[in-house]
């Protein structure tokens, strides 16, 4: 459904992604770990629209993704959860939500949608009329993944998620990435949290400084030695 | 306290308040279009002189009533901003900062200088149909032109609020003015947000350019020049990027300046908006309305 190819993306002066190639089918859960730096999030954001890549290709349901805008991807179902929520911190939650509905028009659905999202996040209809920036950390990476499933992606990107996190809460939210999973929307998670991550991932690719250096089913990479011993902690 | 103070007071108050409303006008305009590029928008001024101009060749040229020469020029002045805009500020989005407001001050250049070219520098008159009616209110003196200064601005700054705060493309403007990635991110289209945003700062400037052309009955190219830098003023001491802050400080602005011109001496009115931007960097650089924000990671 979704497929990477020999990407190129340069930050500036830094060679940040090496050519990568990866692939998420339809209905999985797919996870990139590795280290800070790795080259993670660069990934995610070329995917999403919002860096240009040297050269590559990304495609959508046979689509070429590289040179449409973010907002048309978007539009197209792909939508990213960023590093560090980014949620509207001088927006109440609902309206937060609203930003998630942006390119739709069909009140109703809206509305089911919204039900949905609270009752995926009870948390969340507590605090609807709150402002953002009040919310806790975790509270707030629940809005952000709200947020995000209010344009009814078909692909969820999530960038760190346990980031920053108490371990009940990061639970927590794995435990609800599985379910939105299970639900019917492909998850591409990106996670320092390794052990995490392969608990509820189909396959998985390691990336070390720009390059994809292992990859396989979740239950093999777990297995591995080599991620065992660097990123698994033993 | 004797009662001819008082009087005057109060006909400062009220001469304040007009000059003021010009000021929140144009001022709205600065502080939204910083809120969504930090950009100072050093043009915003000549937007205003355009929009005074399309309002004099409405009413005066084509002899149009009040509302729709007001309509045209605010219409007008929102399409000249979006051109500004696409043309000079979008190849800028990523270049340095000062690059950005070098174009700006280029922009001002060209407006003034082309309107010299266009209508010559003498400055215009508008047609006498809007020359005043007067209105005594116990002994105070109330001109019809300070009303609809008035009505004008109060109808204008509620109809900002209901689209920043109610319509889809309002809080597009806010999500975009927050964290442009972000909104990026939910779908929205910030090259759109960023054109609408000039549009509209550029509507209300040129709104407060028609009122001042039938206030004072007379235009010309460099009018943006001081009231774009009072406005300017205006927007920091409500706290540049904050919309209530830009109509709260237009108001003060005006008021100050109303009452040092009649208390002390018109000369010193420009000195008292000047040191009223020293006082605010100095003492509240975030503006009156301003916060410090903090932000929970």
């Amino acid at each position: 459904m979704l497929e990477v190819k020999d990407l190129e993306v340069y930050y500036g002066a830094i060679h940040a992604v090496k050519g990568i190639s990866l692939k998420v089918d339809d209905g999985q859960i797919v996870t990139l770990i590795g280290s800070n730096g790795a080259g993670k999030s660069t990934t995610l954001h070329t995917i999403s629209g919002l860096i240009k890549p040297k050269s590559g290709s990304i495609s959508f349901d046979g689509q070429e993704l590289v040179g449409v805008p973010a907002h048309d991807i978007v539009g197209r179902g792909l939508v990213q959860v960023p590093e560090g929520r980014h949620v509207f911190s001088n927006m109440s939650v609902m309206e937060n939500l609203d930003m998630g509905a942006y390119l739709r028009n069909d009140k109703d659905g809206i509305a089911r949608d919204k039900e949905k999202v609270f009752e995926l996040f009870p948390r969340l209809f507590e605090r609807k009329g709150q402002m953002a920036g009040t919310l806790s950390g975790g509270e707030q990476q629940m809005l952000a993944m709200g947020r995000a499933l209010m344009s009814r992606p078909r692909v969820l990107l999530l960038d760190e998620p346990s980031m920053g996190l108490a371990p009940l809460l990061v639970k927590e939210i794995f435990s609800i990435i599985k379910t939105i999973n299970d639900e019917g929307t492909t998850v591409l998670l990106v996670e320092q949290n390794a052990n995490m991550a392969l608990s509820i991932a189909d396959h998985a690719y390691v990336l070390e400084t720009g390059r994809i250096v292992l990859s396989g089913t979740a239950a093999e990479l777990a297995a591995s030695e080599a991620v065992r011993k660097a990123y698994l902690g033993g | 306290m004797d009662s001819g103070f008082m009087h005057q007071l109060l006909q400062q108050l009220i001469n304040g308040l007009s000059l003021g409303s010009i000021y929140a006008l144009i001022a709205l305009g600065y502080t939204m279009i910083y809120g969504i590029l930090k950009l100072i928008n050093f043009a915003h001024g000549d937007i205003y002189m355009v929009g005074a101009y399309i309002g004099y060749v409405c009413t005066t040229i084509f002899h149009l009533p009040f509302l729709p020469s007001l309509l045209i020029a605010m219409a007008g002045s929102a399409v000249v901003g979006m051109i500004i805009e696409r043309i000079a500020y979008r190849p800028m989005r990523n270049a340095p900062r000062i690059a950005i407001l070098i174009t700006a001050i280029g922009v001002s250049f060209f407006l003034e200088n082309g309107m010299i070219l266009l209508a010559s520098p003498q400055p215009r008159t508008f047609s006498s149909e809007f020359s005043a009616s007067v209105y005594h209110m116990g002994g105070l003196v109330i001109n019809s032109q300070q009303i609809i200064i008035l009505i004008s601005t109060v109808v204008l700054m509620l109809a900002l609020t209901y689209i920043v705060n109610r319509t889809k493309m309002g809080k597009a403007m806010r999500a975009v003015s927050f964290d442009a990635d972000a909104a990026r991110l939910m779908g929205i289209n910030i090259d759109r947000v960023i054109g609408m945003t000039f549009a509209l700062g550029s509507a209300l400037a040129a709104a407060g350019g028609v009122l001042v052309g039938v206030y004072y009955n007379s235009i010309d190219p460099l009018m943006g020049m001081a009231p774009g830098i009072k406005a300017f003023v205006a927007a920091v001491l409500g706290g540049i990027g904050i919309i209530p802050g830009a109509m709260v400080g237009g108001i003060i602005l005006g008021i100050v300046e109303a009452l040092v011109s009649g208390f002390i001496s018109s000369t010193f009115r420009d000195a008292a908006a000047f040191a009223i931007l020293i006082l605010i960097l100095l003492y509240k650089p975030q503006g009156l309305f301003g916060k410090n924000v903090r932000e929970k990671v």
